[in-house]
């Protein structure tokens, strides 16, 4: 094994990890004064990070060149694709925290904890081993990094017992995941005697057993509850509703990509010669997400919980060009990923430059009646965001939903493309709900507070990506989101 | 073969007659004390199978922090054993039946592995224990080398379990009510400062 090879195909990490450290100590010595500064040495570590990935990922990197620590991990285009995103993601989730801390809607508790960045890059680290795993036990401990610092992160406003809340939930169910998880993949190893996803992979020809079977359905069933799948979802729309704001936006994002990605590299590396076995699986939970989640917002007035099953409705989608089960399913897949972080990225950060004249964060469908009127740019915004999520053409958020209904209709599962369909027409009304409350309601209450540039500047980003704008974007997005799926195939 | 032999039984009978005593002993002081000597006994039995890397986390792991945490339990909580005890008749049932359970586990896992085991580890044998080292220097080997990037990760997933712990439980001084110590002040306090001498009348008392 050559280690300076392998430490080369995980210097983002390392520069992450090394950052997280320094960050800490500072972060020990200068209180939660220095955590402006930590948060912006944050975002700076996360985009030298993401730097460092781009040549790969320009180039592309597959094969045995990628393969680091004898077979431990696998940086392949897939797995910086997926780097990209959650990297974004992250910084994102840094952009957006300051402002939200500062102001009364984080409680009694006022400015930020220095260790919500060094969490967060912690967290980074952790989800750029989960999508690089190429072993269930690299894949349980990057899982467990990036989980243990969300339970944190979650629970962050300790004297909030909202937060408290979605902490202590979270932490419960996601331990029992990572139970159902960590049984799967020891009947796993039981039945096949490896734990790399090769041997796996060897030991799983053929007919199988009743027990790798169970093991297979255990890995998904915890798998499913981290990418917040039905029947795994109940834990999300508390967990959204109860974490600080910023942390949803980070929650809805960055660990999504990481565990769909994951899932991804699961179901079509180890179990890829099983297509059989997990296919009607994810069909299922693909479906049943997109149906739940467009039944299940209906009848919502926290907007927060309306974006959680808004989430799982999306995810639902992802899962349908999973189910698939071929490379242009695979493609399909990461590019609704990418459009569906800048969208979700885009309305959180929206919601948080909502405040009354207090500045306590407007959160139901009651305070943002005529928001068209009171903060007409940022209703345009939530026009475009809510309009793209229910997959209304021209916004991206339709060629997103295009591409999966596309790989799902030529594989021949015209079937559970209708279905898709029929449940995205019911999920659009209540996107369109939140535009008829902004746009056609009385306006109440004084919708105030100076939101910082930082918050525009995301906004308008992510705006401009969602926009018909984006369409200069999908060539080069197909491409590389081509390139990351054809190197899931490899192996095969 | 015989000194191994005599050795085994030695420390056998050891370990099960102290585990008897760690239940019997009526001073759950006593009960940790025996639990220790069981712990020093088994170390010595996984000596005898060559397993001396086993045997040195059962005397740091089990007798250094476990036990040692047992005693700290036992000695500062006020805990009454005696009424603990008194349903021993009451449950013993209970207790022969789990351990019935586990008996047949055992035969049947002894079965399934006379009816032939899997071969585990990696398939392309990196994994495997070369034949001339001793089993510190393989685990060794594999942990710093083959797995350091599994070994460094699981430090890091034990930091952010610290960094979690004090975020959500370190309450920072109130500002004004910190008492600070200043060793140097405390060092240069000399006795003719600090006290009084006095000489009161007999029956006038003291004064405060």
């Amino acid at each position: 094994m050559d280690f300076a090879a392998s430490f080369a195909l995980v210097l983002p990490e390392l520069v992450l990890t090394g950052a997280g450290l320094a960050l800490l100590l500072v972060a020990a010595w200068g209180g939660d004064k220095a955590a402006r500064m930590v948060a912006i040495a944050a975002a700076a570590a996360l985009f030298a990070a993401g730097i460092l990935i781009v040549p790969g990922l320009h180039l592309g990197t597959d094969g045995p060149a990628s393969l680091a620590f004898g077979g431990l991990l696998k940086v392949d285009s897939y797995a910086l694709f997926a780097k990209a995103l959650i990297y974004l993601a992250a910084i994102a989730a840094l952009v957006i925290a300051p402002s939200f801390f500062a102001s009364p809607a984080a409680g009694t508790e006022r400015g930020m904890r220095a260790e919500y960045p060094v969490l967060i890059l912690f967290s980074s680290v952790g989800m750029g081993l989960m999508v690089s795993a190429n072993d269930f036990m690299s894949l349980y401990l990057g899982l467990e990094l990036t989980s243990l610092s969300s339970y944190v992160l979650a629970a962050i406003l300790r004297r909030d017992t909202r937060s408290g809340e979605a902490g202590l939930k979270y932490f419960v169910l996601g331990a029992l995941a990572s139970g159902i998880l960590l049984y799967g993949i020891s009947l796993l190893y039981g039945f096949t005697g490896g734990t790399a996803f090769e041997a796996v992979r060897a030991g799983l020809t053929g007919q199988m057993g009743t027990g790798a079977l169970f093991g297979v359905i255990f890995v998904l069933s915890g798998l499913a509850f981290k990418i917040s799948a039905v029947p795994f979802h109940m834990w999300t729309p508390d967990v959204y509703e109860g974490a600080p704001t910023p942390v949803t936006a980070f929650f809805a994002t960055a660990p999504k990509v990481a565990a769909v990605g994951l899932t991804a590299r699961v179901v079509f590396e180890v179990f890829g010669g099983q297509v059989g076995a997990w296919q009607q699986i994810v069909m299922f939970m693909a479906l049943a997400s997109i149906v739940f989640g467009a039944l299940g917002a209906i009848g919502q007035e926290n907007l927060k919980r309306l974006l959680a099953y808004s989430s799982i409705n999306n995810i639902g989608f992802i899962l349908l060009g999973l189910a698939v089960a071929n490379a242009d399913g695979a493609s399909a897949m990461l590019v609704y990923l990418f459009i569906y972080v800048a969208m979700s990225i885009g309305c959180f950060a929206a919601l948080l430059m909502l405040r009354d004249e207090e500045g306590n964060l407007y959160e139901t469908f009651t305070d943002i009646r005529g928001l068209s009127v009171t903060r007409p740019a940022i209703a345009w915004a939530l026009l475009i965001f809510m309009f793209s999520l229910a997959g209304i053409p021209p916004l991206l958020g339709f060629y997103a939903k295009f591409v999966i209904f596309q790989a799902t209709i030529e594989a021949g599962l015209v079937a559970f493309g209708a279905i898709a369909i029929a449940a995205s027409v019911i999920g659009a009304f209540y996107y369109i709900k939140f535009v008829k409350v902004m746009f056609f309601d009385e306006p109440v209450g004084v919708v105030t507070g100076k939101s910082e540039a930082s918050h525009w500047t995301l906004l308008f980003l992510t705006a401009a990506i969602v926009s018909p704008l984006g369409y200069l974007l999908t060539p080069s997005l197909t491409d590389l989101a081509d390139r990351a799926a054809a190197s899931l195939f490899l192996a095969v | 073969m015989l000194i191994q032999a005599i050795a085994f039984y030695f420390f056998a009978a050891i370990v099960i007659a102290s585990a008897v005593m760690v239940v019997m002993a009526r001073n759950p002081v006593h009960s940790v004390l025996w639990l220790i000597l069981a712990f020093f006994n088994a170390a010595g039995l996984m000596v005898l199978l060559g397993a001396e890397f086993i045997a040195m986390l059962l005397v740091i792991v089990y007798v250094g922090a476990v036990a040692v945490l047992f005693l700290f339990v036992v000695m500062m909580l006020d805990i009454d054993f005696a009424a603990m005890r008194a349903g021993f008749s009451r449950n013993a049932p209970l207790g022969l039946l789990i351990a019935a359970v586990l008996l047949a586990e055992l035969l049947l896992g002894f079965g399934a592995y006379n009816a032939g085991g899997l071969t585990l580890g990696t398939p392309d044998g990196t994994a495997m224990q070369a034949a001339d080292t001793s089993n510190i220097e393989a685990l060794g080997a594999l942990l710093y080398g083959r797995y350091i990037i599994l070994f460094e990760i699981a430090g890091i997933i034990l930091l952010v379990a610290m960094i979690g712990a004090i975020v959500l439980t370190f309450q920072p001084p109130k500002p004004g009510a910190r008492a600070r110590q200043d060793v140097g002040k405390q060092i240069r306090r000399r006795p003719e400062e600090a006290t009084v001498m006095k000489s009161p009348e007999v029956g006038q008392g003291i004064e405060l």
